[in-house]
């Protein structure tokens, strides 16, 4: 009977046991990482006030183990030095939400402080969104890229390299009309085209979303 | 398949021939096929029978035994209560009769106290003057020879004995009535105690009452009666969906449970890891719900409320004491450590609301509501509440347990039942389907069928002719 009765009391112990065994079990990732490209060119950089609110709207859509970045596009994007803020938000709700305060601060500051760029390095962006998404596994990954899409590459810069963007949205976001783009909107046609194209070949899943109060599918 | 009508130049004769040559085959395979599929269909309807035959015995044996678990049952639900009815009369005996024979002696006492002031309260007449008759001889003299100062004197000192006579009768009454109205007390407390045993034994007839229908019951049960079983499975359905209906609003209270604790779970256990599909939080929270039920499981056990594990039920009252204390403190351990968890949920609940008005640029979002300590307290209350009400869970969870038993049973048999009858319309329906077989097989021989039926006509109106002529040569013999 002593038997039983310890058996008993030692179910409960036994059921944390397996839980605990069972949280040791490797999971497949859940978690979101977001990569926001901001064109800080002379072209755009009028803009670049719209990076804070997609910044803002995104820290609300991501949950703790997220990651996030916000890099700006200038004339070499292809480095790490132009990664303005970077969060990975902790295990704790609680945690988290002091990184989101801190992630928010921090881009606001850079925007304040923006200053335009001579060239517009996309490519070298999205080689690096893709570096950082892909070491951090994450299992759903963006790339939001704020800018008119018109890649002008300093001399001497090589980017025309395939891109791999197998398990990657990426999303053009606030893709504005150049001048030239009045006079003949072939050319804008043709450069959204360009980068879907681009996209799609390496993998990708390609969007625009022109319209920023229209938000909610992203994320 | 073309190849086939190629073997004449002509298509359409080929077809003819192929469709003559099939009506033919057919036709001489006829008695053959029709004989497979008798038996195909025979075979089919028997076998479905016989497993029909079979379901059949298992329902039987399944509704025996459902019985048996019933009476079973029922005869164990008696013993209980009429177990519990002999208590509340033993304790009805120890607490009121006990006092007996003290009650005995005291009435004893009364009464005897009552006698003795009854006997000394008898009225006793006044004695009759010796001198009565001297006194009426007297008066009868004639007052002119004898003096009448005597008989003034006689008279004087009889008002005066009479007045004595008065006064002393006058003080006995008194005195009795004193000894009558010293009775009264006992007189009442006579019957005051009468009462109270008249209530205590009214009480005690009453159990015996109940008790003679609970043994009728249980002798109806141990009798096996249809009755008792009727009114036993009735009871069992019954206490199956009341309880099934107690335990849905326990289980609305564990989701509101959970619900409480499971937000700031994350922040112990991680809010991103999983088991499974499972969050790690949640499953936390739940295991700590149901770890409270576990405990309120074994507290009502311990107190020989309920009777789902017999080795608690079996344990010397001393552990019995021991194990309702020591479950009873980590309930009490596990309801302030959710208070606290309610109390942490509200706190992480404003900190995400804050955060997120900040990143919407809602300025409105942060500010506090003066009066949103009452929905912590309430938090907190429900959180250390709903564990100590969770322990209740296992009455109706008991009953649950026992009657779900009972109810399987009659869904099995009733679905043993439907199988069975399916079964056998099945059977029947194989057996039609072989006849129908065979007419569809007969449907394309109708040609050579239609000629087989008019020579078998021929040759039976020839076998008639040849059977008229001796008839008619035997009529003509016979006239």
């Amino acid at each position: 009977m002593k038997r039983r009765l310890l058996l008993l009391a030692a179910a409960p112990a036994l059921l944390g046991a397996a839980l605990g065994l069972g949280a040791c079990a490797p999971s497949p990732p859940r978690n979101t990482g977001v990569y926001l490209l901001v064109d800080t060119s002379g072209s755009y950089n009028r803009q670049v006030r719209k990076a804070e609110q997609i910044t803002l709207y995104a820290l609300t859509r991501l949950q703790s183990s997220d990651s996030i970045a916000v890099a700006r596009i200038d004339t070499g994007s292809f480095t790490e030095k132009d990664i303005i803020a970077k969060a990975t938000f902790d295990d704790r709700p609680s945690t988290a939400n002091q990184q989101k305060r801190a992630f928010a601060s921090h881009v606001e500051k850079f925007i304040d402080q923006s200053a335009p760029a001579p060239y517009t390095d996309i490519t070298g962006g999205l080689l690096q969104a893709i570096e950082f998404l892909n070491e951090k596994h994450t299992a759903r990954k963006e790339i939001l890229i704020l800018s008119d899409m018109k890649e002008e590459l300093a001399k001497g810069y090589v980017r025309d390299i395939p891109l791999d963007f197998r398990g990657f949205d990426v999303v053009a976001l606030n893709v504005t009309k150049l001048r030239a783009d009045n006079f003949d909107p072939r050319q804008y046609l043709a450069r959204l085209d360009e980068w879907r194209t681009r996209v799609e070949k390496g993998g990708g899943h390609w969007r625009v979303i022109n319209d920023l109060d229209r938000l909610d599918g992203l994320l | 398949m073309t190849a086939l009508l190629t073997f004449t130049p002509w298509p359409a004769v080929s077809a003819g021939i192929l469709l003559i040559l099939l009506v033919a085959a057919l036709y001489f395979a006829r008695d053959t096929a029709h004989q497979a599929i008798q038996a195909a269909a025979g075979a089919l309807a028997q076998g479905l029978r016989v497993a029909s035959h079979s379901v059949a015995h298992a329902q039987a044996g399944l509704a025996a035994r459902n019985r048996e678990v019933l009476l079973a049952a029922g005869r164990e639900s008696r013993e209980h209560v009429i177990e519990r009815e002999f208590i509340r009369i033993a304790d009805t005996v120890r607490k009121d009769l006990s006092g007996y024979p003290d009650m005995h002696r005291r009435l004893s006492e009364t009464i005897v106290r009552i006698e003795e002031d009854q006997r000394q309260a008898v009225e006793v007449p006044p004695e009759a003057p010796g001198w009565a008759q001297a006194v009426e001889v007297v008066a009868n003299l004639d007052a002119r020879n004898a003096g009448a100062e005597i008989l003034a004197d006689i008279h004087k000192s009889m008002v005066k004995a009479h007045s004595e006579a008065m006064n002393d009768y006058r003080r006995a009454s008194s005195e009795r009535h004193l000894l009558l109205r010293r009775m009264m007390p006992d007189w009442r407390l006579i019957q005051e105690t009468l009462g109270r045993v008249n209530r205590s034994i009214e009480g005690v007839i009453d159990r015996s009452q109940a008790i003679d229908r609970h043994i009728q019951e249980y002798e109806a049960i141990v009798r096996g009666e249809d009755r008792a079983a009727a009114v036993l499975s009735s009871s069992s359905i019954v206490y199956f969906f009341i309880s099934a209906l107690v335990l849905a609003v326990a289980t609305a209270g564990t989701a509101v449970n959970f619900t409480l604790i499971a937000r700031p779970m994350a922040e112990m256990v991680g809010g991103t890891n999983y088991i499974g599909t499972w969050r790690t939080a949640d499953i936390a929270a739940l295991v700590i719900i149901m770890v409270e039920i576990s405990m309120g499981l074994f507290l009502m056990e311990s107190l020989r409320i309920t009777r789902l594990f017999p080795v608690i039920g079996a344990l010397s009252d001393k552990m019995r004491v021991r194990m309702m204390i020591t479950t009873f403190m980590i309930l009490f351990l596990m309801a302030s450590i959710e208070a606290g968890l309610a109390y942490m949920r509200e706190v992480l609940l404003l900190d995400e609301m804050a955060t997120n008005a900040l990143l919407r640029g809602d300025s409105t979002g942060s500010l506090v509501n003066s009066h949103l300590w009452i929905t912590t307290a309430a938090q907190m209350g429900m959180g250390f509440v709903l564990p100590f009400a969770l322990v209740f869970v296992a009455i109706p969870l008991e009953t649950f347990v026992h009657s779900l038993r009972t109810v399987v049973g009659l869904i099995g048999i009733a679905l043993l039942q439907a199988l069975a009858l399916l079964l056998r319309l099945l059977g029947n329906a194989s057996r039609h389907l072989g006849g129908i077989a065979r007419r569809v097989y007969d449907l394309p021989l109708f040609v050579p069928l239609w000629i087989e039926t008019r020579m078998r006509e021929a040759a039976r109106q020839a076998a008639n002719a040849q059977g008229a002529v001796p008839s008619e040569a035997w009529k003509e013999v016979r006239t």
